[in-house]
C-alpha cells in the first residue's frame, strides 16, 4: 500500500476496549460502502476473552475477544489498524504495544487526558517506526467510503447526508474532532465531498499533525484540494507555512485558524482543547491565518465564509477539469434500523412475549400489585398483606392477612420425622448446600403428603355448592370409597381435641364474615365421629375449609372463581411457603451439628434379592 | 523532594510562609519564629510574573516591615502586563544577601525537554538572552541530563554543585510530569544551591500517575479579574458535573449572547461575531458539552438569560440571543433543547420587556423534532426565533442576525 494511503476497503482493525456500539457503527459503515470484508477484525478486552455478536446488515456475526493486541494480531494477520478506546490512564501502554506490534500501521487513541510527556513519546515512537497515530483526544477520522474510524461522522443518516460512503477529491483535516463533523457538512454542501477526513485531536502533542496529513493528501493523486481547520495555539500552522514555502504543499488548500476571538478576552482564557491556548502573540489565530495567507493559503474572511472559499476553489477545479467525476451509486444498501432505536422512535410494535400483574421493578422502588414496599414497611403491614398482593393481586383485609400468617405458622415444621424434612435431612448430612437440601424435601410434598389442605378444601367447596347436605357428602364418598381428606387424627379426638384446630376455628367464628364451608365440615365430622372417635376434622382439614371461607368473604371472587384458586394450587402454596421454613430449620440444625453422611443400616432393610450362581 | 534525585546534599529547601487576607499577620512568628530574627523578601505568590517589574517585590526587610507591605497590598487591584487583577496571596521568604545570579529552566516542547542555564539569572534575564546554553533530550532517548556543556563557564568548585543539581532537577521534572520549571535566579549558599524564585507548570492530567507526590497541589485560577456571581455559580456547576459548563462574562452591557453546545463550536461562533466587527457587543463567551442534564441546561440557560434581560439595551434595540450548535454526533438535540426551553418560558415575560431575537442552529440525532421543538415554542411565546438546521452553514445565522439589525428589524 502506497504510504499515503491509511485506510484502503480491505483494512481491518482492532477495536480496543468494549465499545459495542462503536464497533457496531463501524459495521453499519461498512455495509453503506459495500465492504465485503467487516472492517473490525477483532476486539481486545484484556482479561476477558470470548466473542462478541454483532450485526452484519440484515444478518449477523461472531466478533472474536482477545486479551491481548499480539493474539489478535495473531489469530488475524490482516489487521492493520488498531481504533483505541482505553482510557487515559491506559491508552500510553496499549498505544505503544500496538505501536511495536509489526502488522499495525495506525492507531488512533480516542482518550483525552493522556499525559502530555506520554502522549509525545507516543508520537516520536510512531514516527520512528514508520507509522501513524490519530489522537490523543479525538473521534477519529475518516476515509470515505472505505474504513471509518469508531464513532466518526455520528449517525447513519448523517454519514448518508454527506456522502461519506463514497470518495470525493477533498483531503480533510481538522484539531477539533468535535467540528470534523460540522467540517463534513461544509465540505459535501461545496464539493464533490470528502476523500478523507481526519480529526488529530486538541491535545498540545498531537500524535500526527495537521501537515502529516496534509503532505499525505498531497502525495495522494486523488485527492485534488485540501481544506485544514486549524486553532490558536501552538506551532502547528506554522510547520504548514513552511511545507508550503519549500513547495512540499502545491494544492490548493483552503485554511482556517479559529480562535480569533480571543484577542477581546480580559484574561486568558482556556477554550475547550488543552492546546487551545495563545502562549505568545505568534501562537494566536490571527497572526496564523496571515501567516498561512501569506503562504498561499486560501483563508476566508471569516468562519463563516469557508464554505464559500471551499466552493469556489472545488469551482475553478472543476472548470480547470481536473475533477474527475464521482459515480454516485445507484442505490444505497437498507441498513435496518436498531430495534431500540425504532422502539424509541415509536415507529415499530411488537406484542410482549411476558406479562405481570403483580409487581413493577422499573420505577425508583419495586411496587408489589402498585404498593411500593416502603410505604407497606411504614404502614406496618406484615407477610399476610404481601402475599395477599403477590398472589391475589390485591390487599385483603387484616383479618385475612392475619389468619394466612397464621397458617404459616401452624404448618411451618411437623418434626423431623416427616418425608419432607427427612429428605432434606438426608441430603444436608451428604453435604448438599441448602437450596438442593431444600428442593430434596420440597419435592416430596404431593398427593401422599401435605396434599390434604387442597384435597379437604376441593371435595367440601364442591360439596357445599353443589348443595349436598353433610350426609349426602359423607355418603357419596362411601360408594367412590375415598376416603374424606381433613378427617382422622393419629391420636386426636373428640374429647381429646387438637389446640390447633381449636383454636383456629374461634378465630373464624369470631373474625370472617362468612363460615358456610367450616360448618359444613364440621357437620362431616359429627358424622364421621359417630363411627370413630379420632376421624375428626384435622387441623390441614381446617386450614382447607377455612381458606374457602376467606376466599368467599373477601367478597371479590364467585363460587367458579374460588374452584379455579383452588385448581391453579393456592392452598398448596400456603403449605410449600410455610413449610419450607421449617425444612431450611432442618437444614441448618444438621450442618451446624455437624452431621456425618448417612446411611441406613442393613438390617432396617429386608433384602429379598436371590444370589444368582 | 528533589534531593531524591541525585541531587542530595546540593540543595537547600526553602521554607516560605503563605499569607493570605485570613492570615492573622501578629500571629505568624509564633509559628515561625525565624520571621522576628532575619531578613525578609515580600512578593506575591500568583499566577504571574515580572513581579520586580512591577514594583511588588519587597527585598531586605524586618517583619514588621513586611507586614506593612502586605497589609497596603492585600485586596488591592495590580496591573501587570495588560491584565489587572485582585492581589491575594503573598509569600515571605528569608532574604539572603548575595553576588551570585544564575538562571536554570527546563520546558517541554514537541522535540524534547529544553534545559537551558546562564550565568546572567535576575529579572533582566529576557534582555541577555543570548547568555543562555541549551541542551535538548529528545523523548525516544534516555531521560538524563549531562549538565557539564551547560556550566562549562562557572568555577570547578561551582560546578561541582551546579551540575548534581541540575541533573537531578532534570530528573524529577521527567520524573512527576511538569511541564515548565524555572528556577530564577538561584545562587549559591555554603556550596549549596538556593532558589530565590522558581514557577512550574504541572500537566493535570497526569495527576493520577503522580498520587502521593502532588499531594495537596492546588491549581489555582489565572491572575485576572474576579469572577463575577453568576460565572461562579456556573463554575461550581461544571465542577459537579462530568458534562461541560464554561461561562465568561465580556461585556455585560453587550447586545450579542451566546449560549453554543460544544467546545470547538462555541470558539468558531464567538470568533464570527468578532470577525464581522461586532467584539464590542459580544456579551459573553460560554459553551455546554458532553452530554449535560435537563436540569444543568435549563440552569446554565436560565443564568445567561437573568443576565441578559436585567435592562433595555441602552439603544434600544433588541438582544441577540446565539443558539447555536455544530452536528452532533450522538446527542439527542430534542432532549437537550428541554432544559433551554424551560428557560425560555421562564424569562418569556422578561425577554419581551427588553427585546430579544432568537436565532438557533443544530443538527444531530433526532434535530428535526428538536428544531421543531423550538419553531413552537417561538409560536406559542410569540417570540422571535428563527430555526434552522444542518442544511444551513453553522454561523449563518450570526450575519443574518446581524443584518437584520442593520435592517432594524425588530
Amino acid at each position: 500500500m502506497e504510504p499515503y494511503i491509511l485506510f484502503s476497503n480491505t483494512s481491518r482493525a482492532i477495536v480496543f476496549n468494549m465499545q459495542t456500539r462503536a464497533v457496531q457503527r463501524m459495521l453499519d459503515f461498512d455495509i453503506l460502502c459495500g465492504r465485503e470484508i467487516p472492517s473490525v477484525a477483532a476486539i481486545v478486552n484484556p482479561g476477558n476473552p470470548g466473542t462478541h455478536q454483532a450485526h452484519w446488515g440484515k444478518g449477523e456475526l461472531l466478533i472474536p475477544i482477545y486479551s491481548t493486541i499480539g493474539e489478535a494480531t495473531q489469530a488475524h494477520p490482516d489487521i492493520d489498524v488498531m481504533v483505541n478506546f482505553a482510557s487515559f490512564r491506559s491508552a500510553y501502554p496499549s498505544t505503544k504495544e500496538a505501536i511495536l506490534n509489526d502488522r499495525i500501521r495506525v492507531v488512533a487513541v480516542i482518550a483525552e487526558g493522556v499525559p502530555e510527556r506520554r502522549a509525545r513519546e507516543l508520537a516520536h515512537l510512531a514516527k520512528s517506526k514508520g507509522k501513524v497515530i490519530i489522537g490523543p483526544a479525538t473521534v477519529g477520522g475518516i476515509g470515505a467510503g472505505t474504513f471509518k474510524i469508531g464513532n466518526t461522522a455520528g449517525t447513519l443518516e448523517n454519514i448518508k447526508e454527506q456522502r461519506l460512503y463514497r470518495r470525493g477529491s477533498v483531503g480533510l483535516v481538522t484539531k477539533s474532532g468535535g467540528l470534523l463533523n460540522e467540517m463534513f457538512n461544509i465540505v459535501s454542501h461545496n464539493t464533490d465531498g470528502v476523500f478523507e477526513g481526519i480529526a488529530i485531536g486538541g491535545d498540545k502533542f498531537p500524535g500526527s499533525s495537521l501537515l502529516d496529513h496534509l503532505l499525505r493528501y498531497e502525495a495522494n493523486p486523488k485527492v485534488k484540494m485540501l481544506v485544514a481547520l486549524g486553532e490558536l495555539g501552538g506551532d502547528e500552522e506554522y510547520k504548514v507555512v513552511e511545507a508550503m514555502n519549500k513547495g512540499l504543499l502545491t494544492k490548493p488548500l483552503v485554511f482556517w485558524v479559529m480562535g480569533t476571538c480571543s484577542k477581546v478576552f480580559p484574561t486568558e482564557v482556556q477554550f475547550g482543547h488543552a492546546g487551545a491556548k495563545a502562549g505568545s502573540d505568534k501562537e494566536t489565530a490571527d497572526a496564523k491565518n496571515a501567516a498561512l495567507k501569506k503562504a498561499g493559503a486560501i483563508i476566508p474572511s471569516s468562519f463563516d465564509a469557508l464554505g464559500d472559499e471551499i466552493a469556489r476553489t472545488f469551482l475553478k477545479l472543476k472548470d480547470e477539469g481536473k475533477i474527475v467525476p464521482v459515480k454516485e451509486p445507484e442505490t444505497l444498501p437498507n441498513i435496518p434500523m436498531d430495534y431500540a432505536d425504532a422502539l424509541k422512535k415509536g415507529v415499530i410494535r411488537k406484542p410482549t412475549s411476558f406479562m405481570t400483574t403483580i409487581s413493577d421493578d422499573r420505577g425508583e422502588e419495586v411496587n408489589y400489585a402498585g404498593y411500593p414496599i416502603s410505604e407497606l414497611i411504614h404502614n406496618g403491614k406484615g407477610i399476610g398483606d404481601v402475599i395477599s398482593l403477590l398472589w391475589f393481586g390485591r390487599p385483603f383485609p387484616k383479618w385475612a392477612a392475619d389468619f394466612m400468617e397464621m397458617v404459616l405458622m401452624i404448618v411451618a415444621d411437623h418434626g423431623p420425622a416427616v418425608s419432607g424434612a427427612h429428605n432434606a435431612i438426608i441430603a444436608a448430612r451428604a453435604g448438599k448446600d441448602v437450596i438442593s437440601s431444600l428442593a430434596s424435601g420440597m419435592l416430596t410434598i404431593g398427593p401422599r403428603f401435605g396434599g390434604a389442605i387442597d384435597d379437604c378444601a376441593k371435595f367440601m367447596n364442591d360439596a357445599r355448592t353443589r348443595g349436598l347436605d353433610p350426609r349426602g357428602f359423607v355418603e357419596e364418598m362411601k360408594v367412590k370409597n375415598i376416603l374424606i381428606p381433613g378427617i382422622g387424627h393419629r391420636v386426636k379426638s373428640l374429647e381429646n381435641p387438637d389446640g390447633r384446630v381449636t383454636l383456629l376455628i374461634e378465630y373464624a367464628r369470631k373474625n370472617f364474615p362468612k363460615t358456610d364451608t367450616l360448618d359444613f365440615a364440621i357437620g362431616v365430622q359429627a358424622l364421621t365421629t359417630q363411627k370413630k372417635s379420632n376421624l375428626i376434622l384435622n387441623v390441614d382439614g381446617t386450614i382447607g375449609v377455612m381458606m374457602v371461607d376467606m376466599l368467599r368473604s373477601v367478597g371479590y371472587y364467585t363460587d367458579d372463581e374460588i374452584k379455579r384458586i383452588i385448581n391453579d394450587g393456592y392452598l398448596n402454596s400456603f403449605f410449600v411457603i410455610g413449610r419450607s421454613i421449617g425444612l431450611i430449620g432442618h437444614i441448618l440444625d444438621q450442618k451446624r451439628n455437624n452431621q456425618r453422611l448417612y446411611r441406613h443400616p442393613w438390617e432396617d432393610i429386608l433384602y429379598m434379592v436371590d444370589r444368582k450362581e | 523532594m528533589m534531593p531524591k534525585y541525585g541531587a542530595e546534599g546540593s540543595y537547600i529547601e526553602a521554607d516560605p510562609v503563605q499569607v493570605t487576607a485570613e492570615t492573622d499577620l501578629d500571629k505568624l512568628p509564633e509559628e515561625h519564629p525565624w520571621l522576628e530574627n532575619k531578613r525578609l523578601v515580600v512578593k506575591p505568590d500568583q499566577l504571574f510574573g515580572k513581579r520586580g517589574k512591577s514594583g511588588l517585590v519587597l527585598l531586605d526587610a524586618s517583619f514588621k516591615e513586611a507586614g506593612k507591605f502586605i497589609s497596603q497590598k492585600m485586596g488591592k487591584q495590580a496591573k501587570v502586563g495588560k491584565v489587572s487583577g485582585i492581589l491575594t496571596n503573598f509569600i515571605i521568604e528569608e532574604f539572603i544577601p548575595h553576588k551570585i545570579e544564575y538562571y536554570a529552566a527546563i520546558k517541554m516542547d514537541a522535540d524534547g525537554d529544553h534545559v537551558l542555564f546562564s550565568t546572567k539569572g535576575g529579572m533582566n534575564i529576557e534582555e541577555v538572552w543570548d547568555s543562555i546554553r541549551e541542551a535538548v533530550i529528545v523523548p525516544l532517548g534516555k531521560q538524563e541530563l549531562d549538565p557539564e556543556p551547560l556550566i562549562k563557564e562557572i568555577p570547578t568548585e561551582e560546578r561541582k554543585v551546579v551540575g548534581p543539581f541540575l541533573k537531578g532537577m532534570y530528573q524529577y521534572f521527567a520524573k512527576h510530569d511538569l511541564t515548565l520549571l524555572e528556577l530564577n535566579p538561584f545562587t549559591i549558599v555554603d556550596g549549596k544551591v538556593r532558589a530565590l524564585d522558581m514557577r512550574t507548570m504541572l500537566d493535570d492530567t497526569a495527576a493520577f500517575q503522580n498520587a502521593g507526590v502532588w499531594e495537596g497541589v492546588e491549581f489555582p485560577s489565572p491572575f485576572g479579574r474576579e469572577p463575577t456571581k453568576e460565572e461562579a455559580f456556573i463554575k461550581s456547576l461544571d465542577e459537579k458535573t462530568g458534562a461541560s459548563l464554561k461561562l465568561t462574562i465580556l461585556n455585560p452591557e453587550g447586545r450579542v449572547w451566546t449560549m453554543v453546545a460544544g467546545g470547538g463550536a462555541s470558539v468558531v461562533y464567538a470568533d464570527t461575531i468578532v470577525d464581522k466587527g461586532f467584539s464590542k457587543e459580544l456579551a459573553n463567551y460560554g459553551e455546554y458539552s458532553g452530554d449535560p442534564s435537563t436540569e444543568e441546561t435549563y440552569l446554565y440557560a436560565r443564568t445567561l438569560l437573568s443576565l441578559m434581560t436585567k435592562e433595555k439595551h441602552k439603544s434600544g434595540k433588541d438582544k441577540i440571543l446565539i443558539i447555536g450548535g455544530g452536528i452532533a454526533n450522538f446527542t439527542d438535540v430534542a432532549n437537550t433543547f428541554t432544559g433551554i426551553i424551560q428557560a425560555l418560558k421562564e424569562y418569556n415575560d422578561k425577554m419581551k420587556q427588553v427585546g430579544v431575537r432568537i436565532y438557533v442552529r443544530r443538527g444531530g440525532p433526532n434535530y428535526k423534532a428538536g428544531l421543531e421543538k423550538m419553531r413552537t415554542l417561538g409560536k406559542e411565546l410569540g417570540l422571535n426565533i428563527k430555526v434552522f438546521g444542518p442544511e444551513a452553514h453553522m454561523t449563518h445565522i450570526i450575519p443574518m442576525a446581524l443584518e437584520e439589525d442593520e435592517k432594524g428589524v425588530k
